[in-house]
């Protein structure tokens, strides 16, 4: 077996293994066959060692190689003539870091859940969806094609929403679930149409027409700055929307209604880190526009400083952690809007360890303070917040209330985006409802409740 | 010695049902009518997969025998690459529908029409003389009308329209007939049928009525076929001059999106998956309006993904609605605990419909949207905007019906051994399309060249050249 066989068959496994885990998980559940706590726990537990395994594997023969940039046809999943759907890879130095972390950080989360979550109504749901997740991540990570791309996207998306909702008797998951639910697709919907553009102007999908050919982050964009710039402002958008980036800043302490384990993965360590990841992967046609590569570093040092801000008010420790790590993003797109490459990625890998730490701390926090005070022997000092040392008289009260309402984010988009949108169409609704009355000559079904949800 | 392929098998498939509607009418009680009208539909069903067979089986089909006489070729039926799969699936849908019937609702059902309107439909996908097909399209609206009288609904909004269906669609087609070209008007009058028939903005709102006032069922056996998109193809799109379809196009783009952003704020169930229904049959139209041979390949696709998820998504709100009346959508009914297998029968299916991807729809829109960008851009942000709102209108859905504080019921409302045949194999084929899409995509990639060729034929204009690539499908 060549080198080349060698990795085609490393990078299937790191495709297949978590692709058979949603297989099997969802196939038993819906054969109503569930299997055991510990079977589930142990099946997701061997999946992720053996895709850290293969995609180590990956690494080292790319390394032995001296093979920076490996692209991988899987297979095509339509051929006719003038069009292809092919699942195509690719491993680089940006895909490969995502993907061992991803498994890592998978596998860890799958350990602690198990018993974390031990005799949790909702135990197999919690695995499929998560078994979801990881392929979804790993689809995304390295996708060489922006249709696998969105692909991976989109499941991530499905299983963060629903991962949210997990504890569905109570009003506040579901609802907050929706939230995310709908700016994920916002978000999706802004790198379907990315692609659309990208197609109109290359005629292909692919990143490599779109940044050029050359490995990454040597690659560079074959678009105009013009192309680049329409193109680029919609994959901001879709970021934007991924990583919580402001004005979409505001579904992210609401998915902490799901369990520790998923917002530790999910919001603390992975797909919160998804948009940036994107911005990386097309940093080449950020860096063609100048005007682009502004944008993100204002959106990017925006969102940082609106999440120190909001964070320091929060009173939950998962709230806190969702900005405190909200900071970091916007600082790590910051990064790669100024045109640093290995900077945002070593920090975004990083913070992603650190965070899934915490997180998983997160429901131990009472017990580890009072560790700690036992240690010290007295009580841990109470420093103040940022805005008592830095704001003072009316400022402080104004970042105050800034802070405690979160910016006004969420009201803005309610009120500016979402109201009219639904009052419109209401108002449709209704004029339809008339003219349907007036057909039916009089005979009109009464519209169900009259309460909006 | 007769070979198998000597049979006209899909006439025997309309006789099934047309048979058992005649006999089933003469049964009083329904328990007894239910498993004959399963066998009916289980027959026609298998009738229509010989008679699908035999198109690759014999490539120049002359069968010689069928239940119609052989001097009545205008009136025989036969199926072809094109219409094949889509009755395949339709009568699928029909046994499926008929299976999962509850027995609470058995005494509402009518066996005797839904059997009646099936061989119909079958009919109308084998019928290759317009007259023939013009009128078996007329004949359809028959059996909802009676479905409308029997439940005491008022038919009025759907008599109107389908009665401007039906006008314009023999008036224009005589028009035609008349004149060998097509003329201005005679294209304006069959533009307007499609329009009526597809439920095209702003003549779109009987298809909200009719979901609203027929039983589920029956709403989804008229709508999910898309009979309105098979006139297009069949009688329009070969003579349409480029502005027939340019409107069509126009119009069916401004349906889609409005149709998706409707769904989003709908308050009941029903009302949802009219405007669902709508969005979709939209896009498909759209499709027909670009007319490439990719645009038109992914439009035949998501055809065929449009009937069975849309379909299946139907049949999950029946069984829903056969245990819990109509569903509200203004609060959360908190439904998944008493039938965990409906919930995630009705988020598979309903994520199908939007082109999830892993699932049929999700090729079909990608090809749609391949088709369109190089043409028009437009088509293809709004084919993408349609989606993420149709996504949204779904999932909302799922979260208001299935999450919330448990719905307490002192009897078990989990699925029944019939619901769950019919959910698996519906997902079966929604996700196994999906994963393996190839001769699928083949089959309608195949069909769409021999319409557009059609098309070029009659129209005298110039073809796509594809000649050259023919070597690249991969069977």
């Amino acid at each position: 077996m060549d080198a080349d066989q060698l990795l085609t068959a490393l990078a299937a496994s790191i495709i297949a293994v978590p692709s058979l885990l949603v297989a099997t998980l969802t196939v038993l559940t819906l054969c109503n066959r569930t299997p055991g706590e510990r079977t589930t726990g142990r099946l997701c537990l061997f999946a992720n060692l053996i895709g850290l395994a293969a995609s180590l594997a990956m690494l080292l023969v790319m390394l032995a190689v001296d093979s920076r940039h490996v692209s991988l046809n899987i297979g095509n999943l339509v051929v006719i003539p003038h069009y292809h759907f092919s699942l195509k890879l690719l491993f680089d130095r940006l895909s490969m870091p995502f993907v061992i972390l991803t498994f890592l950080l998978c596998g860890t989360i799958a350990a602690f859940s198990s018993r974390y979550l031990h005799r949790e109504h909702g135990y197999n749901r919690f695995f499929v969806l998560f078994a979801l997740f990881l392929l979804g991540m790993i689809l995304a990570a390295a996708s060489g094609t922006i249709e696998t791309l969105f692909a991976g996207w989109e499941l991530v998306g499905l299983s963060s929403a629903l991962l949210v909702a997990f504890f569905q008797y109570r009003p506040a998951p579901p609802r907050n679930g929706f939230r995310v639910w709908v700016v994920y697709r916002i978000s999706d919907a802004a790198l379907l149409l990315a692609a659309v553009v990208m197609h109109h102007m290359t005629g292909e999908g692919d990143f490599d027409h779109l940044l050029g050919h050359g490995p990454w982050p040597d690659g560079e964009a074959s678009a105009s700055t013009l192309q680049a710039l329409v193109v680029g402002v919609l994959l901001v958008l879709a970021a934007a929307g991924k990583s919580a980036l402001v004005p979409f800043s505001g579904w992210l302490p609401r998915a902490m209604e799901g369990p520790t384990p998923s917002s530790a993965v999910f919001y603390g360590s992975l797909s919160v880190h998804l948009g940036a990841f994107l911005l990386l992967r097309v940093d080449a046609i950020l860096q063609s526009s100048i005007w682009l590569a502004g944008l993100v570093v204002v959106l990017g040092l925006t969102t940082s400083i609106y999440a120190y801000l909001v964070g320091s008010v929060q009173t939950d420790i998962k709230s806190a952690l969702s900005f405190a790590s909200l900071a970091q993003v916007g600082l790590i797109v910051a990064e790669i809007g100024l045109g640093f490459r290995y900077l945002p990625l070593v920090h975004l890998l990083g913070h992603a360890c650190l965070r899934t730490l915490q997180f998983l701390r997160a429901p131990t926090l009472l017990q580890d303070y009072h560790t700690l005070e036992n240690a010290i022997g007295k009580r841990l000092p109470d420093a103040g917040g940022p805005l008592d040392r830095w704001a003072g008289g009316r400022l402080r009260v104004w970042a105050y209330r800034l802070a405690l309402e979160r910016g006004y984010l969420d009201v803005m988009l309610c009120r500016f985006v979402v109201d009219p949108f639904i009052a419109v169409f209401r108002m449709f609704d209704r004029l339809e409802r008339r003219w349907l009355a007036f057909l039916a000559g009089g005979d009109q079904r009464p519209p169900s409740g009259d309460r909006s949800s | 010695m007769m070979s198998l392929w000597e049979i006209r098998w899909l006439e025997v498939a309309v006789a099934f049902p047309l048979v058992g509607a005649i006999l089933s009418a003469f049964m009083r009680d329904s328990r007894r009518a239910f498993p004959f009208s399963i066998t009916c539909t289980a027959l026609a069903f298998t009738g229509c997969l010989i008679a699908w067979a035999g198109v690759y089986a014999v490539p120049a089909p002359s069968a010689p025998l069928g239940l119609l006489p052989s001097g009545m070729t205008k009136w025989h039926l036969t199926l072809d690459r094109f219409n094949g799969p889509i009755a395949v699936t339709t009568s699928l849908m029909y046994f499926l529908i008929v299976l999962v019937t509850a027995r609470t609702k058995m005494q509402r059902f009518s066996f005797t029409w839904t059997l009646l309107a099936e061989a119909i439909q079958l009919a109308v996908f084998g019928a290759t003389e317009p007259w023939v097909l013009i009128g078996l399209l007329t004949a359809g609206t028959i059996p909802p009308f009676v479905t409308l009288i029997r439940r005491n609904e008022s038919t009025r909004a759907y008599c109107l329209h389908m009665g401007m269906f039906i006008t314009l669609m023999i008036s224009g087609w005589s028009l035609v007939e008349a004149d060998a070209t097509l003329t201005s008007a005679a294209a304006v009058l069959l533009f307007g049928a499609v329009l009526v028939r597809c439920g095209t903005f702003p003549v779109h709102s009987w298809v909200v009525d009719w979901c609203e006032r027929a039983s589920m069922g029956n709403a989804l056996l008229f709508l999910v076929p898309l009979n309105g998109v098979y006139f297009a193809v069949r009688l329009v799109l070969p003579i349409a001059p480029d502005w027939v379809l340019s409107g069509i196009g126009i119009a069916s783009l401004i349906t889609a999106l409005y149709s998706a952003a409707m769904s989003t704020i709908q308050r009941e169930a029903r009302r949802l998956f009219a405007y669902l229904f709508l969005s979709h049959a939209s896009l498909v139209l759209v499709g027909l309006e670009l007319h490439t041979t990719i645009a038109l390949t992914g439009a035949l696709s998501m055809w065929f993904s449009v009937t069975l998820a849309l379909g299946g998504l139907g049949l999950t709100l029946r069984a829903l609605e056969a245990r819990f009346g109509r569903l509200h959508l203004h609060r959360y009914l908190g439904l998944y605990e008493q039938c965990p297998a409906l919930a995630i029968c009705f988020l598979i299916l309903g994520l199908a419909v939007v082109g999830f991807p892993g699932t049929l729809g999700f090729v079909a829109g990608e090809l749609l949207v391949d088709g369109a960008v190089g043409s028009n851009l437009a088509v293809g942000v709004v084919v993408v905007l349609a989606g993420a709102l149709n996504g949204i209108a779904v999932v909302r859905a799922w979260f208001l019906i299935f999450t919330g504080t448990r719905h307490e019921s002192s009897i078990g409302m989990n699925t029944t051994p019939r619901e769950r045949v019919a959910a698996v194999v519906l997902m079966f084929l929604v996700v196994g399309g999906g994963l393996f899409p190839q001769p699928g995509i083949v089959s309608r990639y195949e069909s769409a060249r021999k319409i557009l060729h059609e098309r070029a034929q009659r129209l005298a204009v110039p073809e796509e050249d594809e000649t050259a690539e023919q070597g690249e499908i991969l069977e």
